[in-house]
């Protein structure tokens, strides 16, 4: 398989806390990579730097062989990677339908237009997006009505606007009931399936990184300590030490 | 050479009490959060009650340092008074709402300090034992501006002090920095709010006071202030009172030197200083990053819907209405129309950036004034029909927000509004001050319509066209993605810019078309005055702007023309009376503490809570 994604010796302190220290790894195309670690590990310092949030001290991201570093999230967005974020980010004052459109919009560079409506564009396609995510029933609803779990469906209709290669998810199913949790990974493995789009996600819950993960790298006070299938991340026993010793309660 | 540094040392004396000012505003901001208009107000009071003192009483060379401080304590005191009384309502209103507040304060002020010391400008004696002149390289320099130049690095000194070695300061420098701790403070927290208050207003009378002897005061002089004031927060850094000090020796310099080369338009120098600097370092010199994110967000407003049948209805009604007023042949309702057409377009551009844009302008007069002047400047100067003179209104004002709008979009929430207020301020001091060409304060005068649109009827016709036909055009765009883009930008900058939304691009277009359409505006206005005075892009114009959306409703897309005639048709009733700034001052208070969501949106929640009951 060839590599979608990959990064090499990424590394950024934020005053003298080093959160992301000499990180090296690569999504493979169609592939499902979870990103663990306790709280403050670094992971979404690490996501942060892989879409153009924040610009990293060192170190280099490709996707399939392009520079990332020093795009803009715009523009790193418009190469074909859509993220959501671990506190969700819509447009509180537009309809679910609306916030899928503007992806679309966007998507087709059509954001400055001033002559159409913007309720008639796309209008389908994103029908289309929220029907994938199991929002369907609710896309005339305002997003600031919603509940945190649909939101963060809705993050994921919006981030499938551009048809992206990479998705970068930041704990997608946080806030959300176990059921619910497993349902919208499997949701998301079929996207994969269906689309051969590669995932990065973050996740707490093991149930969900064990259950669907192709593969899993760990993260630690900002070094990758571990990495590889399940199983082999289950056996590591500094994987398992660090997760115990941090409290964190998951059986292994 | 000898001349050349007399000027720097008259930079440094100016530089003293423009630096005392501001510490007080940043002081003040970094506390509380709030960007205190009123603040040039204090610095007015301050040198009024100094000079008091000091024409009242034969006082000595102690006496006079004295009766400085005295006025810097009785200032302190009123500041304290407003806070008690106002501010401590307003602490977690939005922004606008608490700028605007101070404002209320400001045109108080104004008519409390025309009722005690007249309209006259006053200037103070000289100060006592110090009244002398030094030679240095062979040219004078007044003792005064000498002990100036001590006083602001004394205060900055002092005020050093007070924030490393007391108990106080350290408080104010941690909730300056660490917003949670203001939390763990419980009920000495508004001990520390008033105290700040204090300080900061004592800082900005002392200012003031200390000037009397340099400068005279005049009713003008808050406004003035508060403009150069948020010049030298913004360059030196909100927050850094260090950066305040440097910031007011560069702009004072810049002055000292500027009248040098271009005598008028010492501003637009500051102007391009103050552009220079924020390209670099949108923080200022000093200053830190975080103080320019958004403060905590309100209630986001309801997703838009296609107007319903009884809407449009309405809308057609009162349209009808408008098409027939010339029938009630009353002279005087037309021409009261015709200001009401344009001061709801006006209320309508600003709307747009403010409402789906969140960008807040605090001078937006600016462009409604570059279309008037635009407009009247080639009918006058060249000559031109009044058909190509309102295209070029526009365009003069489309200009200006192009680049005015260009530094704007580069800063938001109290930062974006202190930096147009400066911008708009500086628009007016370039109009008032450049006589040669825009006529100073007597105006351009005798700028008719062309013959076809003379008559009252036919330009009260050609008014409601274009003004109906620009709002309509503003109304559709907000529900194009031109105006989603602003929102999406304004609701979620963070989502807006992972899908691709360019967020200040999309600012700065939504800037540089609300800044045509006030052009517009502006021009017809000048039409339909026959005259432009500078008036017309001051301050108190743009305020009087950001009250009609308020009275309005922000969050509402009819608000705007709503809250445009009703302000008027108020406005008109008591512009007659004598202290009507008062009188416009507490109103402003009033709708901001008591009817916050505007007559539009206060209708709309009567009828939607009738339509949810039984
Ligand atoms: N903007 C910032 N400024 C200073 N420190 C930061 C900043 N962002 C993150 N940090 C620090 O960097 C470290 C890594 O944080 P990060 O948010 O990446 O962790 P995380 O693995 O995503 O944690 P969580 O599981 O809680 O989301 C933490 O120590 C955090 O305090
Ligand atoms: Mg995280």
């Amino acid at each position: 398989m060839t590599a979608a994604l990959s990064v090499r010796g990424l590394s950024k302190a934020f005053g003298g806390v080093q959160a992301v220290e000499n990180v090296s790894f690569e999504v493979e195309a169609g592939q499902l990579l979870a990103l663990i670690g306790p709280n403050g590990a670094g992971k979404t310092t690490c996501f942060n730097m892989l879409n153009g949030q924040l610009a990293p001290d060192s170190g280099s991201v490709t996707l399939e062989g392009r520079e990332l570093v020093g795009l803009s999230p715009r523009r790193v967005w418009r190469l074909g990677v859509g993220r959501t974020f671990q506190i969700t980010a819509t447009f509180s004052s537009m309809t679910v339908l609306e916030n899928v459109q503007m992806a679309l919009i966007s998507h087709r560079r059509r954001i400055a237009a001033m002559r159409p409506r913007t309720a008639s564009l796309y209008r389908d396609e994103a029908m289309a997006l929220l029907e994938r995510v199991g929002m369907a029933a609710q896309a005339e609803r305002a997003c600031s009505i919603l509940a945190y779990g649909d939101l963060k469906r809705v993050e994921l209709a919006v981030a499938l606007g551009n048809e992206p290669k990479l998705l970068l998810m930041d704990e997608p199913t946080a806030g959300m009931a176990p059921g619910e949790r497993v349902e919208l990974m499997a949701l998301t493995a079929g996207i994969v399936r269906d689309r051969g789009t590669s995932v990065l996600f973050t996740e707490h819950d093991m149930d969900v990184v064990f259950g669907h993960a192709d593969r899993i790298i760990v993260l630690n006070r900002g070094r990758l300590i571990a990495e590889g299938s399940p199983d082999t991340v289950r056996a590591d026993p500094h994987v398992r030490e660090i997760y115990l010793g941090a409290g964190t309660t998951f059986a292994l | 050479m000898g001349f050349y540094f007399t000027q720097f040392l008259t930079g440094l004396a100016s530089a003293s009490s423009l630096f005392l000012v501001a510490a007080g505003l940043s002081i003040i901001f970094g506390v509380t959060r709030i960007v205190n208009l009123a603040h040039g107000s204090f610095y007015m009071l301050g040198a009024y009650i100094a000079y008091s003192i000091v024409t009242s009483i034969d006082v000595g060379p102690v006496g006079f340092w004295l009766a400085v401080l005295a006025a810097a304590v009785a200032v302190g005191l009123i500041g304290v008074a407003v806070e008690m009384l106002l501010l401590r309502r307003i602490y977690h209103a939005p922004e606008m709402f608490q700028l605007l507040a101070t404002f209320g304060v400001v045109l108080v002020v104004q008519d409390a300090a025309l009722a005690i010391w007249g309209p006259a400008d006053k200037l103070g004696p000289r100060a006592p034992g110090l009244d002398g002149a030094v030679r240095i390289f062979g040219e004078l320099v007044p003792q005064y501006d000498l002990a100036m130049i001590v006083l602001g690095p004394l205060v900055l000194g002092a005020i050093w002090l007070l924030f490393h070695k007391t108990r106080w300061g350290t408080l104010v420098r941690a909730a300056t920095q660490d917003r949670q701790m203001l939390g763990a403070l419980g009920a000495n927290q508004k001990v520390l709010f008033t105290s700040v208050f204090f300080a900061g207003a004592a800082l900005a009378g002392l200012g003031g006071a200390a000037q009397v002897p340099r400068e005279a005061v005049s009713l003008f002089t808050d406004l003035n202030i508060i403009a150069e004031a948020f010049v030298i927060v913004v360059v030196g850094g909100m927050g850094s009172i260090l950066g305040a000090f440097l910031a007011a020796v560069l702009i004072s310099e810049l002055n000292a030197f500027g009248i040098l080369i271009f005598p008028q338009i010492t501003l637009v120098l500051m102007f391009l200083v103050m552009a220079v600097i924020l390209v670099v370092r949108p923080w200022g010199l000093l200053g830190r990053p975080e103080f320019i994110a958004r403060g905590p967000g309100e209630m986001p407003e309801a997703p838009y819907r296609p107007a319903d049948g009884r809407l449009k209805l309405l809308g057609l009604a009162a349209l009808l209405l408008l098409v027939a007023v010339p029938l009630a042949g009353d002279d005087f309702l037309m021409v009261l129309m015709v200001d009401v057409l344009l001061l709801a377009l006006f209320a309508t551009s600003l709307h747009f950036i403010m409402g789906p844009g969140g960008m807040v302008s605090f001078g937006h007069a600016a462009y409604f004034g570059l279309g008037a002047y635009g407009a009247a400047m080639l009918t006058k100067l060249l000559d031109t029909p009044m058909e190509l003179a309102v295209a070029g209104g526009i365009a003069a004002a489309a200009a200006g927000a192009v680049v005015f709008g260009w530094f704007c979009v580069r800063l938001s929430g109290v930062y974006f509004a202190m930096l147009t207020l400066a911008f708009a301020q500086i628009g007016w001091s370039v109009v008032f001050q450049w006589g040669d060409v825009t006529g100073g304060d007597d105006g351009i005068l005798n700028v008719w319509p062309a013959a076809w649109a003379s008559s009252r009827i036919v330009f009260y016709y050609l008014t409601l066209a274009l003004c109906t036909g620009a709002i309509l055009f503003m109304r559709h765009l907000l529900y194009a993605p031109f105006g989603y883009g602003l929102r999406a930008g304004r609701d979620s900058p963070l989502r807006a810019e992972a899908i691709g939304i360019d967020v200040r691009m999309r600012q700065w277009h939504g800037f540089i078309l609300a800044g045509a359409m006030s052009g517009l505006a502006g021009s017809l206005y000048a039409f339909s005055k026959g005259s432009v005075f500078p008036d017309i892009m001051a301050i108190p114009q743009s305020i009087d702007g950001l009250m009609m959306v308020l009275l309005g409703g922000v969050k509402t897309l009819s608000g705007p023309y709503v809250g445009a005639a009703a302000f008027h048709l108020l406005e008109d009733q008591i512009s007659r009376l004598e202290f009507w700034r008062a009188i416009l001052g507490v109103t402003i208070l009033f709708l901001v503490i008591v009817f916050p969501q505007g007559l539009v949106g206060f209708l709309r929640q009567r009828l939607s809570r009738d339509e949810a009951a039984p």
